[in-house]
């Protein structure tokens, strides 16, 4: 188990992964790797009520507690934006409610991918985390 | 085989600033003219040199600068007038864009003319300005709003459409040109047949204003709607065109400025037409260069345009084909240079990402037209749309990034 690992420290984890690849296709393609990799979400929770709705695509987060701590499960229909749920379950997963709402979780803009993904509407990244974070405050 | 000697493509695209870009370290391949074209340097020019010449406010002013800006405004309106084959300049009618032309006849013509129980038609393909405005109107005036369907290739089906037609049928808004699928809809047919019923017909004319050669009076159409971005202008302004008498029996859409002749506290009295649908200082800038968008089309000609493009949509077509897995949506016979597909287990968003970091703009998604992409069963496409610059060496590109991306994903 990581339970000692914080936030910060997961992040500089995924920052130094991403940074051992120097093209675009070598970041994407772990992107896309980690996304394959997900665990598959139990469909009883790929419903309405746990859908976020990009634009584009959809996202499906289901947030629970244990041993006061917060845990996150989820998916998407498409295969970055998968990559990029596993991502944020790496970086929130286990983690205290208090810390997961204070989370700047800037790192996605220094993990070396396009600019656009960090910024955009639609893939629904940034609902996603604002998700992630109103779960943690209502369960924590 | 690219068509040298007849279209000089470079030459075209020499007149294109923004092409000679790089997208993230690569040449910009910009496929996506169906959501908006380029703008040649002519038209840039026109804005800069009326913010740096002639800016003043137009109709009212006695000075130099409001004379030069009045005529170069009214010489766009002629310009758009013989654009669309209409017989005077009181029937254009300068507005924000397509979406605001629509509404501006939902608003106007509908809240006076239609009666509880009237019935609006519109087709299964319409984007969604074509929509949401009626359902407006309609729930207004509880008029009925009926929709054409299609078969699964897109191709709208005429015969239920006749079906529709009806004593109550007051309104038909149809769009000529599919944007997600690029299919061309017969609308001389659905104006012929929606007079026969004394139902006044719109056309929404955001794609085929571009790419077909338009007539108004050989159309018969009584309303056409167009926005002036994609026809290489600036974005920002738009275009109505109604028949004469029809605008004149229609209500202002807005009141302010310049669409009065006098105003007392009482009582105010209209201008005539066409200001009077052009209530406050209008978008003088982006008028006045839309002329220059319009004079590009013209010097080069539609239908030379058209032809290359063509020649773009068969290539592309031919090649796309022979992707694995993939299926071009509204694969018809008659249509713009539009190419809208899907691949298996590819989520189009997927497929943006990765083409945008090869430097390819493509559009993705549902298109503003969602009722289209639920009867068609899919969440969205993806859509390659091709202009006058494009080339057969950025298709190429287009389908080494495809293959590429397909590559990543599967």
């Amino acid at each position: 188990m990581t339970d000692h690992k914080n936030i910060k420290n997961i992040e500089k984890e995924l920052i130094d992964d991403f940074s051992l690849f120097e093209t675009w296709e070598e970041k994407y393609e772990y992107l896309i790797d980690i996304g394959k990799k997900l665990a598959p979400l139990d469909p009883a929770f790929k419903t309405e009520e746990y859908k976020i709705k990009g634009c584009q695509s959809s996202v499906w987060i289901h947030s629970y507690a244990k041993d006061g701590l917060i845990y996150f499960e989820g998916d998407s229909d498409a295969i970055i934006v998968r990559g990029l749920v596993g991502l944020m379950i790496t970086v929130l997963n286990g983690q205290p409610a208090k810390e997961i709402v204070n989370a700047p979780l800037d790192f996605i803009n220094t993990i070396g991918l396009s600019s656009h993904l960090a910024q955009t509407r639609s893939n629904g990244l940034r609902a996603m985390i604002k998700q992630m974070k109103m779960d943690a405050g209502v369960l924590g | 085989m690219e068509t040298a000697g007849t279209y000089d493509v470079q030459s075209i695209r020499a007149q294109f600033p923004i092409l000679s870009r790089k997208v993230k370290g690569k040449n910009l391949v910009y496929l996506d003219n169906a959501a908006t074209a380029q703008k040649p340097t002519a038209v840039i020019d026109a804005l800069v040199h009326y913010y740096s010449h002639y800016n003043a406010n137009i109709h009212r002013g006695l000075h130099t600068l409001a004379d030069e800006a009045t005529a170069a405004y009214e010489a766009s309106r002629l310009a758009v007038m013989n654009f669309v084959g209409a017989s005077s300049t009181d029937e254009i009618i300068f507005t924000k864009g397509t979406t605001e032309s629509i509404n501006l006849v939902a608003n106007a013509w509908g809240k006076s003319f239609l009666q509880e129980g009237d019935e609006i038609i519109i087709s299964s393909l319409e984007h969604h300005a074509n929509i949401v405005p009626w359902q407006m109107v309609a729930a207004e005036k509880k008029a009925v709003l009926k929709v054409i369907p299609i078969d699964d290739n897109g191709i709208l089906d005429l015969e239920a459409f006749k079906s529709m037609l009806g004593p109550r049928t007051k309104f038909v808004s149809v769009v000529h040109v599919s944007n997600a699928l690029g299919i061309i809809n017969p609308v001389e047919e659905i104006i012929h047949l929606a007079h026969l019923h004394n139902a006044l017909v719109l056309v929404d004319g955001a794609q085929s204003s571009v790419h077909l050669d338009i007539d108004v009076q050989t159309l018969g159409c009584d309303f056409y709607a167009f926005s002036g971005h994609k026809i290489y202008g600036p974005t920002g302004v738009g275009v109505l065109y109604g028949r004469k008498d029809l605008l004149e029996s229609m209500p202002p859409y807005q009141g302010g400025g310049e669409m009065i002749k006098e105003v007392r506290f009482e009582h105010t009295t209209y201008n005539e037409l066409p200001f009077k649908f052009e209530a406050g200082t209008p978008n003088i800038a982006d008028v006045i260069a839309l002329k220059a968008g319009i004079d590009f089309i013209n010097n080069i000609g539609k239908a030379v345009i058209r032809k290359h493009e063509e020649m773009l949509l068969e290539y592309a077509t031919a090649k796309l084909k022979e992707i694995t897995g993939l299926t071009i949506i509204g694969d018809v016979k008659n249509k713009v240079s539009v190419i809208s597909f899907i691949i298996d287990g590819v989520h189009p968003q997927d497929l943006a990402i990765l083409l945008d970091n090869q430097g390819v703009a493509v559009r993705t998604g549902h298109h503003c037209t969602q009722p289209l992409m639920h009867r068609l069963g899919i969440v969205g496409t993806t859509r390659a749309s091709f202009a006058a610059y494009n080339t057969i060496e950025e298709i190429d590109v287009l389908i080494q990034a495809l293959n590429k991306s397909l590559k990543m994903l599967l």
